[in-house]
């Protein structure tokens, strides 16, 4: 009972409406079927109001906390770059950080109360070098026909951090969560997304 | 096979399998999802939105004397409402099982107050479970009713937001009907009449049945002693000994599934296999204070672990550790960063409303439900949010208190299913007590801010049947308000016309938001009503007076960048409404003095 054996840590982030929360899903579907013990816990109360959703998504032999230990975080997935930067402090120095190219205004910044951060990417590559990643998920899912499958891509484009998954398992969770005329473009998407890293 | 599931609906499942009939809530967060997962997935139980907590836990505990298997589900506030039939169905106890379900709020992600309640149990002299994560609330869930039964009580199942909102893997089973026969026997009136002869009779029941369930308790299986290191013991239960057991894997744990009554053998034992107690618990000390009271020596409790907000690894770790916890570094601080806050949606007819308000210069009783949101900057126009039902009563106190000065300057507003919750008696009382307050009734159609449920006055069950529906100026006249009136909150002149009007009458007044549903229920329509798709902002006229960001719209943002009308004024931005946002609600429109925000197309 020494130890718990590794559990990984993904701290999930973005704007209400973006679909975080159905990527989380996807990533559960996964790592289910690949026989792991899996725990999320999402804050999502208020997200249908613009408020920001994080979900805490761990996976291992055996998980006890639903919650990520702050500054434990093994890979941060965000939707939206001032979501990304809210979070930085919580990524282990080894962490790895794929950030979608979205900026979305809260209300602050709408009211020109307050700046949008500036050089979210310069800041994340300065402490984490070459594991930052920046994905443009709303733009290659346009050219696929719908923005909305960016969640998708980025999906895909996470899923290069776990080899020892299979496309096929990507694509049964995805289908399994989405509704069959989603489908093919979110199959699409998360090929492209794959590609995209 | 296992699956993934929430602990509402692990909740649901395991009664579900424990043969439950009959379900009732009233929506809260973390809690609103159980009578839902209910109503979609098991066709076996009824369910239903009740108008409030008291009215659940009334069929509830109705539907468990007449034998079936059933539950209430509410949020840790809930069960204020719902704790006057409580605290004497403890007295009666029941036939079929009766689980309550009461879903804590730690660090009050969306609630008014973080009361414990855990301190129900000790409280009501029943049973309390406290499941960690989804396998246990689908375990727990399945056998409270078991315990419901040997022991003829309620038993609360009480989980808080991070059981209730988080999602682990579950070893699902086969529903198995109760074997109790329905039926109501009259002879059983002494133990059903609660009059003081019966009292006194239950009275002793209650006090035999906390001690065989203390016996109980030491027998439960989900009360757990680990013995590993035995240097450090820790009690604890629920997602606090998650956490704790994710940072300590290595120290021993009695792990509490049942944490009323305490199994008072289990902890001797444990006091005699480790060396020195800690006990991890969220918010109040309950079960230190019961381990002190029995006479142990713990080594440490609230005294390092904190009594407010919720626990997390890190606290814990940080907690225990002391100056051996190792703080990650800080490379940008969140406080400089712009936060994220829940906003009305574009659209939504209780803006222009508040605007109205604000305009006016009243002091707003507040309530809850979305328009709690309006007391955010830039609107700020609310003044008061207690309770459900709170504001109505509080401004005719206030209008009693403040007599002729007060008129003009206070109005009272809440929602419709406040309204239905709690808010017609205080209307009610203001008629009856001559007073002479003022109360909107903001009505959407909906339970907006938990994710839009059903109630009395939407026209549909909570599995989308149609049904009778609530005619709130019927209740208004009904209860003898002389003065009610209709109100398009889209309108902000005659908003403020007809609520200065309103306010300043020696009479109470009922004014009932009309034809201004949800802007996310698209039964509604509610974006039939609009005369234009979307606005957009001619730049030739906008000065950049900021105006329209006093309504705080999601829409419209800031755009700096100095420069002049087209008719020369200077300005020093210009505001922008964004296409994919604005739904032309034409608040702004209302509000700009410069007609410079004109119609668009999508």
């Amino acid at each position: 009972m020494k130890d718990n054996g590794k559990v990984t840590n993904i701290f999930l982030s973005g704007v209400g409406g973006q679909g975080a929360i159905l990527a989380s899903n996807i990533l559960g579907e996964v790592f289910i079927k690949a026989g792991y013990d899996v725990k999320k816990a999402e804050v999502h109360g208020m997200a249908q109001r613009g408020g920001d959703v994080t979900t805490h998504f761990r996976f291992g032999k055996k998980v006890y906390s639903p919650l990520i230990k702050y500054g434990d975080v093994d890979y941060l997935l965000s939707f939206e770059l001032l979501e990304a930067i809210r979070y930085i402090n919580w990524v282990k120095p080894e962490g790895k950080i794929v950030i979608n190219k979205s900026e979305i205004f809260p209300p602050a910044v709408n009211l020109g109360q307050m700046e949008y951060p500036k050089g979210v990417e310069k800041t994340f590559k300065k402490y984490f070098k070459e594991n930052v990643w920046m994905v443009d998920g709303q733009g290659i899912a346009k050219k696929l026909g719908n923005a909305q499958a960016a969640n998708v891509v980025l999906v895909g484009a996470f899923s290069n951090f776990f080899p020892e998954v299979k496309d096929a398992q990507w694509i049964e969770a995805i289908k399994a969560l989405l509704a069959p005329k989603l489908h093919d473009l979110n199959v699409k998407a998360f090929h492209e997304g794959k590609k995209a890293l | 096979m296992k699956e993934i599931m929430q602990g509402n609906s692990a909740i649901v499942r395991g009664a579900w399998e424990a043969g439950v009939k009959v379900a009732a809530a009233y929506p809260g967060t973390p809690s609103s999802e159980i009578l839902k997962d209910v109503a979609d997935n098991y066709p076996e139980v009824y369910a239903e939105w009740a108008p409030n907590e008291m009215v659940a836990l009334q069929v509830a505990s109705g539907a468990a004397i007449a034998g079936a298997r059933s539950m209430a589900a509410m949020k840790h506030v809930g069960m204020n409402v719902a704790a006057d039939a409580l605290m004497t169905l403890a007295y009666t106890g029941i036939k079929g099982g009766l689980m309550v379900v009461i879903a804590d709020d730690p660090f009050v992600h969306s609630s008014q107050n973080e009361q414990d309640s855990r301190n129900w149990a000790r409280f009501a002299k029943i049973p309390l479970l406290e499941p960690g994560d989804a396998q246990e609330c689908y375990d727990f869930a399945k056998i409270s009713f078991d315990i419901s039964e040997k022991f003829d009580t309620p038993v609360i199942l009480r989980t808080e937001t991070r059981v209730a909102h988080s999602d682990s893997l579950v070893e699902p089973g086969k529903r198995v009907e109760s074997k109790i026969p329905l039926g109501l026997d009259p002879k059983e009136a002494p133990k059903y009449v609660m009059v003081p002869a019966h009292v006194r009779v239950r009275r002793k029941i209650i006090e035999e049945r906390m001690r065989k369930l203390e016996e109980y308790a030491d027998t439960f299986k989900y009360n757990v002693m680990e013995i590993n290191d035995p240097s450090v013991g820790v009690i604890t239960s629920g997602v606090s000994y998650m956490y704790t057991k994710d940072v300590f894997p290595e120290w021993s744990y009695l792990k509490l599934g049942m944490v009323w009554p305490l199994p008072k053998k289990m902890i001797a034992e444990f006091f005699k296999k480790v060396k020195k107690v800690i006990i991890v618990e969220e918010l109040d000390p309950f079960i230190e204070t019961e381990i002190k009271a029995m006479g142990y020596k713990i080594w440490h409790g609230k005294d390092l672990i904190p009594n407010m907000y919720e626990l997390t690894p890190e606290i814990v770790e940080k907690c225990l550790k002391g100056k051996k916890y190792k703080e990650p570094k800080i490379k940008v601080k969140p406080e400089d960063l712009p936060r994220r806050p829940p906003n009305l949606c574009a659209g939504c007819s209780h803006r222009p409303l508040f605007y109205a308000l604000k305009k006016l210069g009243a002091f707003v009783f507040g309530d809850i439900g979305c328009y709690t949101l309006a007391v955010a900057p830039p609107l700020q126009a609310l003044h008061t949010c207690i309770c459900m039902g709170a504001g109505g009563g509080m401004a005719h106190g206030a209008m009693k208190a403040l007599g002729k000065e007060g008129l003009g300057k206070v109005v009272a507003v809440l929602g419709d299913s406040t309204f239905l919750h709690s808010g017609i008696a205080p209307l009610m009382n203001a008629v009856y007590n001559k007073g002479n307050s003022t109360t909107i009734v903001l009505d959407n159609r909906i339970t907006g801010m938990t994710g839009h449920q059903e109630h009395a006055g939407t026209g549909f069950t909570v599995r989308q049947e149609p049904t009778n529906m609530v005619d709130y100026m019927e209740i208004g006249k009904a209860l003898g308000v002389k003065s009610i009136r209709y109100l398009d909150p889209y309108n902000i002149k005659e908003c403020m016309e007809i609520i200065k009007e309103e306010m300043s009458k020696n009479v109470p007044s009922l004014l009932l938001c009309k034809d201004s549903p949800c802007m996310l229920l698209r039964r509604a329509k509610p974006l039939e009503k609009f005369k234009n798709p979307l606005y957009m902002i001619n730049t030739d006229k906008c000065r950049g007076c900021k105006v329209c960001l006093e309504i705080n719209c999601p829409a419209i943002s800031w755009r700096e960048s100095a420069g002049q009308t087209k008719d020369g004024h200077k300005r020093k931005g210009t505001v922008y409404i964004n296409p994919d946002q604005c739904v032309g609600c034409e608040v702004c429109v209302q509000v700009c003095k410069f007609e410079a925000i004109v119609p668009g197309k999508k």
